[in-house]
């Protein structure tokens, strides 16, 4: 319907339209025999009322008829093409570079994955008036600015693309990051997360990074429920239960993944993914493949060469090399004192100076971490942690 | 589609008749060509300096003048490119060959699609 009309708010009114007549009609005559058909025709006669009014009052403001892209897409529309193509529009559209993060991320959830615009606000934590403005905003942007609601061309596509996965694996960390008892919304980010990755997957099968991203994410949530303990606080990879890890996510991911690098073009999110399988396969923390872990690492450094890449690298190199390895990479990204602030470095020096012994630097560490401000499990863990070298 | 590009650019421009102006001049002779062989540039134009501009307010009646710029800018708007383009990506595609891009930035405003009197 987007692609019909052009624009997302007057699709989304027709489709409401269409689904209030079948409210109205269909108890008293009965399901039509195909309801998408039936909903997709009236919402689509809707839709072509409202451009129809529109240009007539346009015309009449005007001194001449507007050939803004409403008509324009309209003269030329097309026969409904697969559904599929539609989808894969929508996804592109929502996912247009000149829309901000938000608005792109809050759009895809809306838009493709039919989330409400409250359930949406609830998982970003921002107010449902703040999320209604933003979502009003992203669909008016898109029709003011002429975006159109197509799957970019072969030239655009690997851009483009990469603006999808980043979306799609944003909405996955908001909600992965508190996946704690009560944060039903967020872990349902999680679940909206992984079906996107899998319709693109389908939708663009010749992509590794898209099964990259799948397998990733599939890889990643295998572990959702050994990552929070009975006090609700974060478990580390190393003391997880992985008795508790989903071992069909975790075959899948792994079987995605070496689909993927077998195309021999490799990513960031196939890389992600490949290290994730590393640990997917792991019986436990020692029997872990470190040598591999800290080979993808290096390889995922030249796709991702970023101080956040270089610290989770020096974790694997401390199980390597040792921790004062890890612990030497480690205080040389924290002479920049944007990590420095970053409170997964302090903790993660904190875990080091701790295996070694060191109790005044890991309590030092893990303090400093605190007052920098982490999510309420990330709490309960480190509290357990000072608690645990000062009673010794 | 009609998109207006407006171009900022370095504060300072090249002094006329410098090699650096030249080059200046022949990289947006260069650009605006490609459009017009493309059929999409409708009108373009650098614009005096700032310091040229007159800034009109009428208040109760009274039209009021103030010397500069409506709007103070670290940028400098020296310029416009108007375009017919189908969609947002083709004018951006467009945007990013404007030689302001590189060296400051170009903003890519749609325009309402209304015709002026005739």
């Amino acid at each position: 319907m987007a692609r019909l009309t052009g624009d997302l708010e007057v699709a989304e009114d027709a489709v409401q339209e269409a689904c209030a007549a079948a409210l109205a009609q269909w108890p008293a005559s009965g399901p039509p025999a195909n309801p998408r058909a039936w909903l997709i025709g009236v919402a689509r006669h809707k839709a072509l009322d409202h451009v129809r009014r529109e240009s007539r009052r346009a015309a009449k403001e005007a001194a001449a008829a507007s050939d803004g892209p409403r008509q324009g897409s309209l003269s030329q529309a097309r026969v409904p093409e697969a559904e599929a193509d539609d989808q894969l529009s929508l996804i592109f559209t929502c996912c247009h570079p000149a829309l901000s993060l938000p608005a792109q991320t809050a759009l895809t959830l809306r838009a493709v994955c039919g989330l409400t615009t409250g359930q949406i606000a609830a998982g970003f934590l921002v107010p449902e008036p703040t999320m209604g403005q933003r979502l009003v905003r992203a669909k008016r942007k898109i029709r003011q600015a002429g975006i159109a609601i197509r799957v970019p061309g072969p030239a655009e596509l690997p851009g483009r693309l990469d603006a999808v996965l980043r979306v799609i694996y944003l909405v996955f960390t908001e909600g992965h990051m508190t996946t704690s008892g009560p944060d039903l919304i967020r872990g349902e980010l999680c679940e909206q997360a992984i079906r996107l990755a899998r319709d693109l997957n389908r939708l663009l099968p010749d992509q590794p990074e898209a099964a990259g991203l799948l397998a990733l994410l599939l890889l990643t949530d295998a572990r959702r429920s050994a990552r929070v303990g009975p006090d609700g606080g974060l478990v580390q990879l190393a003391d997880q239960d992985r008795r508790q890890w989903d071992a069909a996510k975790i075959s899948e991911g792994r079987a995605l993944v070496e689909g993927a690098l077998a195309a021999r073009r490799p990513g960031r999110y196939q890389l992600q993914a490949a290290i994730a399988a590393c640990h997917g396969d792991a019986a436990s923390a020692d029997e872990t493949d470190w040598p591999q872990i800290v080979a993808l690492y290096n390889e995922l450094l030249r796709y991702e060469p970023t101080p956040v890449v270089a610290a989770n690298r020096a974790a694997a190199v401390a199980m390597v090399d040792g921790p004062e390895a890890g612990l030497a990479i480690l205080t040389d990204l924290a002479a920049d004192p944007a990590m420095a602030s970053w409170p997964p470095l302090q903790v993660a020096m904190a875990e080091l100076h701790r295996r070694l012994g060191q109790a005044d630097s890991a309590l030092a560490a893990y303090r400093h971490a605190l007052k920098l401000g982490v999510p309420a499990a990330q709490q309960v863990f480190i509290d357990g942690r000072i608690r645990e070298i000062l009673s010794r | 589609m009609r998109y207006l590009f407006l171009l900022y650019g370095a504060e300072q421009l090249p002094e006329s008749g410098t090699p650096e102006h030249r080059k200046m001049f022949e990289e947006y002779t260069a650009a605006v060509q490609a459009m017009a062989d493309a059929g999409v540039l409708i009108s373009c134009a650098p614009l005096q300096p700032a310091t040229a501009s007159t800034t009109v307010r009428v208040r109760d009646g009274e039209t009021l003048l103030t010397d500069g710029p409506a709007a103070e800018l670290k940028e400098q708007f020296g310029g416009y490119t108007l375009v017919e383009c189908a969609d947002l990506d083709e004018a951006l595609k467009w945007a990013a060959t404007m030689p302001a891009a590189a060296e400051r930035m170009v903003e890519v405003r749609p325009l309402v699609p209304v015709e002026p009197p005739a």
